[in-house]
């Protein structure tokens, strides 16, 4: 009760902020239109974000607010290491991959970055990482940091999970796994999805509508119980063969998740087919194959990419949604979404040890990282090719 | 009252393009007395919507006033707050836009927009707004105006559609109106209806009008006074009558001169003659709905038919036909005298070479994502095998052969183009084919008036160098007369009348033919208050009224 008291009085302070800070503006300036036509709503913006800024210092002195300091920390670093790259990215390279770096925002070049950190993590994975992914290699439940006081080891950085298996090396696995095969798995779903999608579209009539009531059904099922069930009947057919039933994983959640990118393709598709550009192809005599890559593809890329963005990300989750219930990945074999599930328990001592609550985080924490990476870079690829300026 | 409505002084606009500001109107002077229409007219580009905008005291994202004064009936629109403009927007000063299908909301029926802006402004209640509305939908001669009014937009044709948003101009009885190229979309047939009634309204009421458009016919019936852009630069301003009989600057000179061009005419083919393109009795039919019947005529080597006939009449859909888009039901189309396949998937590819086309809208006609040397290589390409070293050479050729500098474009894209250049790309392509027959669909009314007399000359002179045939479609009689030399007049699908383009502009005519040739506005100020009185008030364009509902 006495909070939301509280919250009110903020609020109510904050709105007299606002009036106050754009009279004083429009004072100050003597008038000028940026400030005398501000919306009450910006106004109130620029005194709530003041504000925010205000209460993040104060956090940031606040001993108990770890996470935070942790957060910021990072951020900071994390733009930092952006710009870097960016500045590098400007002096090294081709004169294309130079000029496209000159006008990359910081975001994608943050982006890029964890990209690129991420993929060479996942080919080296074997090189880096100190032990075996399935090693169990010390004592359980080490806390990361490294620090014996804290109930760490410093041979193993990161600490050990439940099985005493070292946390480092199943991250760096982890990544070659996780991010190999949900990208494995994208790629075939908008390889099945495009084509398709095109064909119906170019095609249309009967084609279209049998193709599309396929996708239909295979659309009302909910997509995680069907992949359930797909996976359990997998995994009879499979046997104890480990990369057959992966194998299967990609196939499966790659056709679920193609009926998504169907849709798509089909509708971007049915708007480019009946521009007079097709239809010049059309009668100059041109194939199928030309009109859907030549003539289509080129003009359903904005779409198509900033699809693959959010699919990938979906693929991800549902792998480790599939992991977290024991058909995904399996055990041994590290995987980020298992790593969650197993060590999740641990998010409860947080109060108490935020290393102890780091555990499971860092497992989160890279599949959240990626997936914000991916989406920086997918927008900004958007905004170039659609030659978008906002 | 000396005192101008709208007074605009020095009034600069700068637009934004890749984050650098460029002026786009250089200082404009404006003066406009109650009750008075000013007309403003330019290429596209010189800045007339921008400006026309800005007399409200509006602009465009990316567009910004950076210098001058506007100042509406003693208010300064430039440095007012937005809740004074609110106040003025919609009831003192209203706008109509070009296209009226893109400027209402498809879900809310007309009436609803329309007495928006009155209730808002508490001028009236809604029910007053609604009894005001039939009242004005009757005076704009709007047909059934009792219930046209609770239709929505895609209920009502364009020609009803632009009256309707004039009307919602009217509603809270303004002091200014700014029209901006409110019956480029139309069919001349269609315009005639618009034009008088929005000369009657503004007439009616003492409005005052800025009337923004590129036809100089149509702005000489409309306005009492001409202005003329050119780059964001006044040209030249005068009374409606000096302006058109002495015209002092060049640029305006050249402005009126552009409607004189005419081909001399060809002789006629030899009755013996085998025809390029023959069009025996066709019909065609989306799904149910007949669309054509019995459409036949020659098109001989070197000659040009026009087809001319408003939208709906079934000229494109001929084209169809004859590209074999849309394959006829009945009757026969043969190519040099021998049978085609009628749907295009069965043709041959070199019968396929023989008939190309250019379109309308050259946006659409080219792949976005293609460079200019790609859009006309692909032809070459495909039809003659040819790449590498020798298709870019075929390529700069056919570049130089429609007036284009090689070196520039082979590596641009579509995008980074003007207008007429992009029409003459789509010239390209079709040429790369080395056609024997080019179907031109409607090629110039999405241009300039110089630019599109200046791609009707290259299409001729193409013509004579290369033996072409052109079937051209088109519903401006003016490109009729530059170019043709038959016509075929098409109304609902079915051949009117046709013949050589000499008897056909002589009278007598058919009557629809006729009135065709009459819709088309004169350079008289006269023209469109004869015409009226010739027809009689009741049925101006009684071919298209009706037509939609």
């Amino acid at each position: 009760m006495i909070n939301w008291i509280w919250a009110v009085i903020v609020l109510a302070v904050l709105f007299g902020l606002a009036f106050v800070f754009r009279a004083a503006g429009a004072a100050a300036t003597g008038n000028k239109p940026y400030f005398r036509d501000m919306p009450f709503a910006v106004a109130f913006g620029y005194v709530f974000a003041a504000a925010a800024i205000a209460g993040g210092v104060w956090l940031w002195f606040v001993p108990g607010a770890v996470f935070f300091r942790w957060a910021v920390q990072f951020f900071v670093a994390a733009a930092i290491a952006a710009f870097i790259f960016r500045l590098a990215g400007r002096k090294v390279g081709t004169e294309a991959t130079k000029k496209a770096f000159r006008h990359m925002p910081l975001t994608a070049s943050f982006g890029l970055l964890t990209i690129l950190i991420y993929a060479l993590i996942s080919v080296f994975a074997g090189l880096l990482a100190p032990y075996g992914q399935s090693e169990v290699v010390g004592a359980v439940n080490l806390l990361p940091g490294g620090d014996v006081a804290n109930g760490g080891d410093p041979a193993h950085p990161l600490g050990t999970d439940q099985i005493g298996r070292d946390l480092l090396s199943r991250l760096l696995y982890g990544a070659q796994n996780t991010v190999g095969i949900a990208f494995a798995t994208t790629c075939l779903a908008f390889f099945l999805g495009g084509s398709f999608g095109f064909l119906a579209a170019t095609i249309g009539g009967w084609f279209d509508n049998i193709l599309s009531r396929i996708v239909d059904v295979l659309m009302a099922i909910p997509s995680l119980i069907f992949a359930l069930l797909l996976m359990t009947i997998a995994s009879a057919w499979a046997g104890s063969q480990q990369w057959q039933l992966t194998l299967y994983m990609i196939v499966i959640i790659a056709v679920i998740d193609s009926t998504r990118v169907f849709r798509l393709a089909r509708a971007v598709g049915q708007n480019i087919v009946v521009m007079d550009y097709i239809e010049a192809a059309k009668l100059r005599g041109e194939g199928l194959p030309y009109l859907i890559f030549k003539e289509i593809l080129p003009n359903a890329t904005a779409p198509l990419l900033a699809e693959f963005g959010l699919r990938f990300c979906f693929v991800f989750l549902t792998i480790a949604a599939l992991s977290f219930l024991g058909v995904g990945i399996q055990p041994p074999l590290a995987d980020w979404g298992t790593m969650v599930r197993d060590l999740a328990q641990f998010i409860n001592f947080a109060a108490f040890s935020p290393l102890a609550a780091a555990l499971p985080l860092m497992a989160a924490g890279a599949i959240a990282l990626l997936t914000v990476a991916v989406n920086f870079v997918v927008d900004w690829m958007l905004q170039r090719s659609s030659g978008l300026k906002e | 009252m000396t005192e101008p409505l709208l007074k605009i002084r020095g009034l600069k606009l700068e637009g934004q393009s890749d984050e650098t500001w460029t002026q786009i109107v250089n200082g404009v002077d404006l003066d406009l007395k109650r009750g008075e229409v000013l007309g403003l007219i330019g290429e596209s580009g010189a800045g007339k919507s921008t400006l026309g905008l800005a007399a409200m005291g509006f602009t465009r994202d990316g567009v910004r006033i950076s210098g001058g004064t506007v100042e509406f009936d003693g208010i300064d629109l430039v440095n007012s707050r937005m809740s004074v403009k609110r106040g003025l927007l919609g009831k003192r000063i209203a706008y109509v836009a070009q296209s009226a299908a893109a400027s209402f909301n498809p879900a809310h029926k007309l009436i609803e927009q329309h007495t928006e802006a009155p209730v808002r402004h508490h001028e009236m209640t809604k029910k007053e707004s609604e009894e005001d509305a039939i009242r004005l939908y009757e005076r704009l001669r709007l047909p059934n105006p009792e219930e046209i009014g609770f239709r929505y937009p895609h209920q009502v044709s364009g020609g009803q559609l632009q009256r309707a948003m004039v009307a919602m101009a009217m509603s809270c009885r303004p002091d200014l109106i700014i029209f901006d190229e409110p019956t480029t979309a139309l069919d001349v047939t269609t315009q005639i209806e618009v034009l008088a009634a929005i000369r009657d309204i503004v007439d009616q009421f003492d409005t005052a009008a800025i009337y923004i458009t590129h036809d100089l016919a149509v702005v000489a019936q409309m306005a009492d006074r001409i202005k003329v852009l050119f780059r964001g630069d006044e040209v030249e301003e005068a009374d409606t009558r000096t302006m058109l009989s002495e015209p002092r600057e060049d640029y305006t000179k050249s402005l009126w001169a552009v409607r004189s061009f005419e081909r001399p005419a060809k002789p006629a083919p030899a009755t013996d003659a085998m025809p390029v393109i023959s069009v025996q009795g066709i019909d065609a039919a989306y799904g149910t709905a007949k669309v054509l019947s019995d459409v036949s005529f020659d098109i001989h080597e070197g000659r040009t038919v026009a087809v001319v006939g408003e939208s709906g009449s079934g000229k494109s859909t001929t084209a169809r036909c004859i590209t074999g888009l849309l394959p006829p039901k009945t009757g026969v189309i043969q190519l040099d005298g021998e049978d085609l396949p009628l749907d295009y998937r069965k043709r041959s590819k070199e019968q396929l070479r023989q008939i190309q086309m250019i379109y309308q809208m050259a946006d659409t006609a080219l792949n976005p994502r293609k460079t200019i040397g790609e859009i006309i290589g692909r032809p070459i390409e495909f039809y003659m095998g040819v790449s590498g070293r020798e298709k870019r050479k075929r390529v700069e050729r056919i570049l130089e052969e429609v007036e284009l500098p090689p070196g520039q474009y082979l590596h641009r894209l579509p995008s980074e183009l003007s207008g007429g250049q992009k029409q003459r790309i789509g010239i390209a392509r079709a040429l790369a084919a080395e056609p024997k027959f080019i179907i031109c669909d409607e090629v110039t009314s999405a241009l300039d008036q110089l630019v599109a007399e200046s791609i009707l000359k290259l299409l001729a002179r193409l013509q004579d160098e290369r033996k072409l045939s052109y079937m051209f479609i088109t519903h401006d009689l003016a490109t009729v007369r530059a170019i043709a030399d038959e016509v075929v007049v098409m109304k609902d699908g079915e051949v009117v009348e046709q013949g050589d383009k000499r008897e056909m502009f002589r009278p007598p005519h058919h009557p629809y033919t006729d009135l065709l040739l009459s819709s088309v506005p004169e350079m008289d100020p006269d023209w469109l208050t004869r015409l009226l009185e010739e027809r009689g008030r009741d049925n101006i364009g009684d071919a298209s009224t009706g037509r939609a509902s």
